[in-house]
């Protein structure tokens, strides 16, 4: 115990803080936390359910079933060569780990607050540990899709890799820190107003609808020319596309494109991280 | 021992009342202004002491009000206070819960805080899981939680549960679990907050043992805060007394203890004023060893009457009796006027009864007063449930065993001898 014999101090506590304190050096040392945090996620969701982690396959292949039957059976919405399920099985899979890793971490002070006003760890450890136990969740959807994928082209459907596939994982990447980098936007400013609470419910539902989540982005732009710059300048849209041509080789992807949504992510993410550890410092005063 | 491990320069946190919501973008857009000119943010200027009592004029509050102390390495120091005078909120700021609205806190070890023990323990979760879980959360590495698990399951006493839910559990075994790791955490500072209030008698007896193990013991630096005196007496030399988020008194622990309780108001008093035609009690009041009514067990104890007698009284006959808070009379003690042989005239007298080794156990007690005319029986004046005082065990320590409300209702002075008989 008589190790700190220096004048220097281990720490100090103030009301001024550095813009971008990040601060991984105590994240790092509170990995342990990260990796339970994960594990506590990933084992307790389903527990005392009959079907257990059966859910995480069962809601993405339903919606499939269900855009397919309204958007390409009774709407007529046509995905090229690419069996329609297989389409929208893809932008349901990766849609869907945008929308879990931002609700989840939209919600870290209101959901948290209890436990972030008796103890001090690194709050970024919450939206962290839930975008990686959502990337679990993502890995078996991703699977089945593989699954699907392996039956289809069996079949004789006209889908292959290319050489675009192993940028990929970076895709995913991006995909996870446009979700944590708004969640944490809107999580601290739900501390202060409720009211986006409300707000991001339904704004999600409108949020899908422009990120060309299920028809392809050809088909916005022939149908409403006017309004395609929304759809095409939402980095969500270009993320999901790039899926659907990394993994079915539909639709495009442009290397501009890609370094636009990649600065906007990050722009998103540390503007995120700002608010954030402006917000972690005092929240507890107003939640 | 004399290096410095904590200090606390000019700390002060603002709170604003009343609704937050309407108003408060008004206000943030306003903070903002401020800050884009390179203005002082204009309410830090404004706010007022917090008296809970008072009405003020200001929307801002001061909870903390340049708090300026120092902790040496290996002291555990007190803080006290009213409810309402600031010491959840030094405590938060101090475990960085929080952030001071001016003022810096410097440390030189590592902080760890037991403000509320369960913290983050998820129910579908197992007893062991829980703890490595509440360990993380508390600042261990799963390596150090490891090598401690047997310990923490045997001090919680919760083996048998241990691979159970902990939403199959009673409360009492949650708070033993949760308790029992935050006993062994091992940071340089450990903040404590009446994490002693917790479970049984026994495991009371066992986590006020552990922190004077911990306080006593490998030169930890431990800042506990408390309401319970007898445990603050026990564990620390050293108390802050807060009033209104300002340090009033910093110093030892005795004297703090005083300047701690001189800041209660009750009614300790006996006054009557009025029409006087019957012998009558017009002042009763105690003299205790501490201020307000309460007294240290076993010191001298005295009991001052003052009485108006409106004509002479032959057979006047004193009484009172000490009530326990069950409404239990504990002891009678009596003045007779026919075995002291003292005739009273008219006029006001003032009878003072000492006892000089009460026995009274700790608890709160009160007066029931009879006057009476030991010959005619009449009742000239009755008092009940007056001059309200309180018993503390303090520095009567016993080494084994801690003293529990309720045990008993004095304690005898005994004598034993031991025999060996084979």
């Amino acid at each position: 115990m008589s190790k700190h014999h220096t004048n220097e101090w281990l720490f100090t506590i103030s009301s001024k803080r550095k813009l971008i304190d990040l601060n991984l050096k105590e994240v790092w040392r509170y990995r342990d936390l990260l990796m339970l945090f994960v594990k506590r996620d990933v084992v307790t969701v389903y527990k005392q359910t009959i079907l257990g982690p059966l859910w995480y396959l069962i809601e993405p292949l339903f919606t499939s079933i269900i855009f397919t039957l309204i958007f390409n059976n009774v709407a007529n919405i046509s995905t090229g060569t690419v069996p329609p399920f297989l389409f929208n099985l893809a932008s349901i899979t990766i849609w869907n780990y945008f929308k879990v890793c931002f609700m989840s971490t939209s919600n870290t002070f209101s959901a948290n607050a209890g436990i972030f006003g008796k103890v001090y760890f690194p709050r970024i450890i919450v939206p962290i540990s839930v975008v990686i136990s959502n990337l679990l969740k993502f890995g078996i959807q991703l699977f089945v899709f593989g699954c699907f994928y392996i039956y289809y082209y069996h079949q004789g459907a006209q889908i292959s890799l290319n050489r675009y596939t192993f940028l990929f994982p970076l895709i995913i990447i991006i995909m996870g820190m446009l979700g944590l980098g708004l969640g944490m936007i809107i999580s601290s400013l739900i501390t202060k107003y409720r009211d986006l609470r409300v707000l991001i419910s339904f704004g999600l539902q409108l949020l899908m609808y422009v990120s060309a989540v299920m028809y392809p982005v050809s088909f916005f732009k022939e149908k409403l020319p006017n309004y395609a710059w929304v759809v095409a300048y939402n980095p969500l849209t270009f993320v999901v596309e790039s899926v659907r041509y990394m993994l079915l080789s539909t639709g495009t992807f442009n290397i501009n494109m890609f370094i636009y949504t990649l600065s906007v992510t990050l722009v998103i993410f540390f503007t995120g991280i700002i608010i954030f550890n402006k917000t972690e410092k005092n929240f507890i005063d107003t939640v | 021992m004399s290096n410095i491990i904590l200090k606390v320069e000019n700390l002060s946190k603002q709170y604003r009342l009343g609704v937050i919501g309407t108003g408060t973008v008004k206000d943030d857009l306003k903070r903002w202004w401020y800050g884009v000119r390179g203005k002082q943010d204009p309410f830090k200027k404004i706010g007022e002491e917090n008296d809970r009592t008072a009405k003020g004029t200001s929307n801002y509050v001061w909870a903390l009000k340049d708090i300026n102390f120092e902790v040496k390495q290996g002291e555990v120091l007190g803080i006290i206070g009213k409810n309402g005078a600031g010491k959840s909120t030094l405590l938060k700021i101090l475990s960085k819960i929080t952030s001071p609205t001016t003022g810096i806190i410097k440390s030189k070890g590592t902080v760890a805080s037991l403000l509320e023990v369960g913290t983050g323990f998820h129910a579908e979760l197992t007893g062991r899981e829980n703890i490595y879980l509440n360990g993380a959360i508390l600042g261990m590495t799963k390596k150090e939680i490891a090598s401690k698990i047997d310990e923490i399951i045997e001090f919680s006493g919760c083996e048998r549960y241990i691979d159970t839910p902990v939403k199959r559990y009673s409360s009492g075994m949650t708070v033993r679990l949760a308790f029992a790791v935050a006993a062994f955490l091992e940071p340089d500072i450990l903040i404590i907050d009446e994490v002693l209030a917790v479970g049984d008698a026994e495991f009371q007896k066992k986590a006020i043992g552990k922190m004077q193990d911990i306080s006593r013991g490998g030169g930890r630096t431990v800042l506990f805060v408390s309401h319970d005196m007898n445990a603050i007496s026990i564990l620390t030399q050293r108390v802050i007394v807060l009033k209104h988020g300002k340090v009033c008194y910093d110093g030892g622990t005795d004297l703090a203890i005083k300047e701690y309780l001189k800041g209660e108001s009750n009614e300790v008093n006996y006054l009557f004023s009025g029409d006087i035609k019957k012998p009558t009690i017009t002042h009763v009041f105690l003299d205790t060893s501490l201020p307000n009514n309460v007294h240290e067990y076993g010191k001298p104890i005295s009991f001052i009457f003052k009485l108006k007698l409106p004509f002479k009284v032959n057979n006047l006959a004193l009484s009172f009796q000490i009530i326990d808070e069950f409404q239990n009379p504990i002891t009678h003690v009596w003045i007779i006027d026919s075995q002291n042989n003292i005739k009273r005239e008219k006029g006001l007298y003032e009878f003072k009864c000492e006892i000089n080794n009460p026995k009274l156990y700790m608890g709160e007690y009160s007066l029931r007063i009879y006057l009476s005319d030991s010959k005619t029986k009449d009742r000239f004046d009755y008092l009940e449930s007056v001059c309200g005082f309180k018993i503390q065990m303090m520095k009567t320590e016993r080494q084994d065993f801690k003293w529990n409300k309720g045990a008993c209702k004095y304690l005898e002075d005994a004598t034993w001898s031991v025999i060996k008989e084979a």
